[in-house]
């Protein structure tokens, strides 16, 4: 036998490449595939594993094949996994969520409270579908991946803005027109609470608020300001605290459309006139929905305050800013300052220190205004625009005022023509 | 001619020590029916008059205290509703929730029910009551007011965003009158069946990650969240910046 170790470089470039059809085979001859001693054990000769790559240096591939890498043009197709179908035919009951729909969204809340429905569904047994019911402006797309079964638009401009009124008493006949087993609703600040309440008062049912353990039985709910847990059979209506379980994420769902007959609806009591509105800067700044954050980079602070009047935003600052006098200890965004949940938070003149950085974790969208386009805010943020603070303030204000005037003029064409 | 309005008091917990107190939410409505009706304002208590948190809330400025003399376990609805349908009242004023008891916020929906009256949720602050209408305003999350009107006689439920109550005066409240009523004695029978337990703490949510493979969980625990950043506009004049900041501010609707 020669000492000489031939290769078979398509062998080996087969057996380098997964992918080939005919890998399988070449790896099984090259290990020699099962062996089996003689008692019937797999034997595994430890010496042969893997194959020489090709620089002539061995690999061993020992994710065997799991690797998260992707895997070539193929497995960028095959990324996205199209989840299971959950198929509802002719439910024999329904359980209705009615979600807040912050912003014609569903919210986390509303998807737990999604993922509770289905949750009973499992425990009761039977053929039940989950509806989610909503009013309003819908702009959500993904209903199908949070569990919605079907879908129930309430439509018409009775139910458009604050409306509980007409919104209960829509609730009240789709109680009448479907088998509602339970109605689910998130014990919110958004609305959830108020027609829950309503509801409950007008079917004459008692509901379990701040429910937070829920099973097909037993209902457990805080009670006495959060110092109690209440033990109790799980009615027919109940206001969920917030993660009270957890959202669909393994199935899709059919989403389907369903009507609800016409409903009378009464004259209302209450009507609404609309928002307030509110100065933001005596808004507390943990609960702004905008701010527009000072930094060390500003240094025109008579035009800051004027772009945040002009802009409608509430003031923030860094530690910088507050520590050199411009801004107030209150107004101090970061760790040892205030944490905001805004859901746009402008950043003029930041960079973006880790104490900093903590303080807007839970903000949506950041806005990066800054020369430097390296500093750790502009790689925080969804828009980062380069260049100096005062310049981009100034067109910055002037689009305001510009976009104020034209929606003014509108409005007055609109009362013009109306009249 | 002034209106009728009443406020409905309960006992309160202090959040901290557990102490009965006066409630923060029924001391804001007592402190806005003061502000609608001066001392006019009948407060409105169903349980014991030998209660000393009445003390407190009487302590506010208001001569007399009317008191539907009930045991604890019994129902305070029956009472209230029957007291309030002897009353011509225009307003009745609540806190959202409880500080005690099932905390469920049900009594004003459920007195606005049995009488029809509508109810405004959530109320920062009643600005006007005029030709058979009150101009409400209501608190909305992230510190936003509504503005609505609402037909005369209703029920409002007070929202932590209206006006503290002022101190309480220890002297006036031990001087203050307790009228005493007969209250109802239908005891709450669905409540007699739950069980009732000191709060658990609740589990925090853990990120759970779904990984198929090692490489994948380990991935999800060394990885930086935020890998890539959004759009950055290093070349542009300061006015097509500008303008792409406030296009965004458009899409995400904070400014109309
Ligand atoms: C214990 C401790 C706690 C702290 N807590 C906090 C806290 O709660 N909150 C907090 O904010 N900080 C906190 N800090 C301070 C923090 O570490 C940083 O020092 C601070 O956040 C930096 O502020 P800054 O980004 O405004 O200033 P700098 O770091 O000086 O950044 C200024 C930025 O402005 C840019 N710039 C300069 N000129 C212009 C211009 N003309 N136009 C546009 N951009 C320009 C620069 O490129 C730079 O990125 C804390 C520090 C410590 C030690």
């Amino acid at each position: 036998m020669s000492d000489i170790i031939r290769r078979d470089p398509r062998a080996e470039w087969i057996m380098r490449n997964r992918l080939h059809p005919l890998h399988d085979q070449y790896m099984s001859q090259e290990e020699g595939g099962e062996v089996r001693g003689p008692s019937g054990l797999i034997r595994k000769f430890p010496h042969k594993v893997g194959f020489i790559g090709p620089n002539g240096i061995k690999r061993i591939d020992r994710l065997k094949g799991n690797s998260s890498a992707p895997k070539g043009k193929r497995s960028a197709a095959a990324q996205e996994v199209q989840l299971p179908l959950h198929k509802v035919d002719s439910p024999d009951y329904y359980i209705m969520v009615v979600a807040d729909m912050v912003g014609g969204r569903l919210t986390g809340h509303d998807k737990d409270i999604l993922g509770l429905a289905h949750k009973l569904i499992a425990e009761q047994g039977g053929n039940g579908a989950v509806v989610a019911v909503c009013f309003g402006e819908v702009k959500e797309e993904n209903f199908d991946t949070a569990g919605v079964d079907r879908v129930l638009h309430i439509e018409g401009e009775a139910f458009e803005g604050y409306a509980p009124e007409a919104r209960v008493q829509a609730l009240a006949k789709v109680e009448a027109q479907y088998t509602v087993k339970h109605w689910l609703f998130p014990d919110s600040i958004h609305g959830g609470c108020d027609l829950a309440s309503r509801l409950s008062a007008r079917l004459g049912e008692r509901p379990a608020t701040q429910a937070w353990q829920v099973n097909a039985e037993q209902t457990v709910s805080r009670g006495a300001s959060a110092s109690l847990d209440i033990t109790r059979q799980t009615p027919k209506i109940l206001m969920l605290l917030e993660e009270c379980a957890d959202a669909i994420d393994e199935t899709r769902h059919e989403a389907t459309p369903i009507t609800l007959d016409d409903v009378a609806v009464s004259a209302a009591t209450i009507k609404d006139k609309g928002l307030m509105a509110v100065d933001p800067n005596a808004i507390p700044m943990a609960e702004a929905e905008f701010i527009l954050s000072a930094g060390n980079g500003i240094h025109n602070w008579d035009q800051f305050h004027e772009a945040a009047k002009v802009l409608g935003a509430t003031e923030g600052a860094s530690r910088v800013a507050v520590d050199d006098g411009f801004m107030p200890r209150s107004r101090q965004v970061g760790a040892t300052g205030t944490w905001v949940t805004a859901r746009v938070y402008i950043a003029v003149g930041i960079s973006g220190a880790i104490q900093h950085m903590q303080g807007i974790g839970q903000v949506d969208k950041v806005i990066a205004i800054n020369t430097d386009a390296g500093c750790d805010m502009v790689k925080r943020a969804a828009l980062s625009v380069i260049g100096d603070s005062e310049e981009i303030l100034a067109e910055l204000m002037k689009l305001a005022a510009e976009h104020k005037q034209t929606s003014l003029s509108d409005q007055a064409e609109e009362n013009s023509n109306a009249a | 001619m002034p209106h009728k309005v009443i406020s409905l008091i309960s006992v309160g917990r202090h959040p901290q020590s557990g102490r009965s107190r006066r409630a923060d939410q029924d001391s804001r409505a007592v402190e806005l029916g003061l502000k609608l009706a001066g001392t006019d304002l009948d407060v409105v208590h169903a349980g014991s008059s030998e209660e000393p948190v009445l003390r407190q809330y009487a302590g506010m400025g208001l001569p007399k205290v009317t008191v539907l003399e009930q045991a604890e376990s019994a129902d305070a609805l029956p009472a209230i509703s029957s007291y309030l349908k002897t009353q011509q009242a225009d307003i009745v004023l609540t806190g959202v929730r409880s500080e005690s008891g099932e905390s469920s916020g049900m009594t004003p929906y459920l007195l606005a029910e049995q009488l029809g009256w509508p109810i405004v949720a959530r109320v920062a602050d009643i600005v006007e009551v005029k030709d058979g209408e009150a101009q409400v305003l209501l608190a909305l999350p992230r510190g936003q007011r509504r503005q609505v009107t609402v037909k005369l006689p209703f029920i409002a439920s007070i929202d932590n965003a209206a006006e503290a109550a002022r101190q309480s005066a220890f002297g006036p409240g031990l001087r203050a009158k307790m009228e005493a009523q007969s209250g109802s004695t239908e005891e709450d029978s669905v409540r007699v069946n739950w069980s009732e337990a000191p709060a658990k703490a609740r589990p925090k949510r853990l990120k759970v990650v779904k990984a198929k493979t090692a490489a994948d969980r380990f991935k999800a625990a060394t990885a930086k969240p935020q890998g890539g950043s959004g759009k950055v506009m290093k070349n542009e004049s300061a006015q097509e910046q500008a303008q792409a900041i406030f296009d965004l501010l458009i899409e995400e609707k904070i400014i109309r």
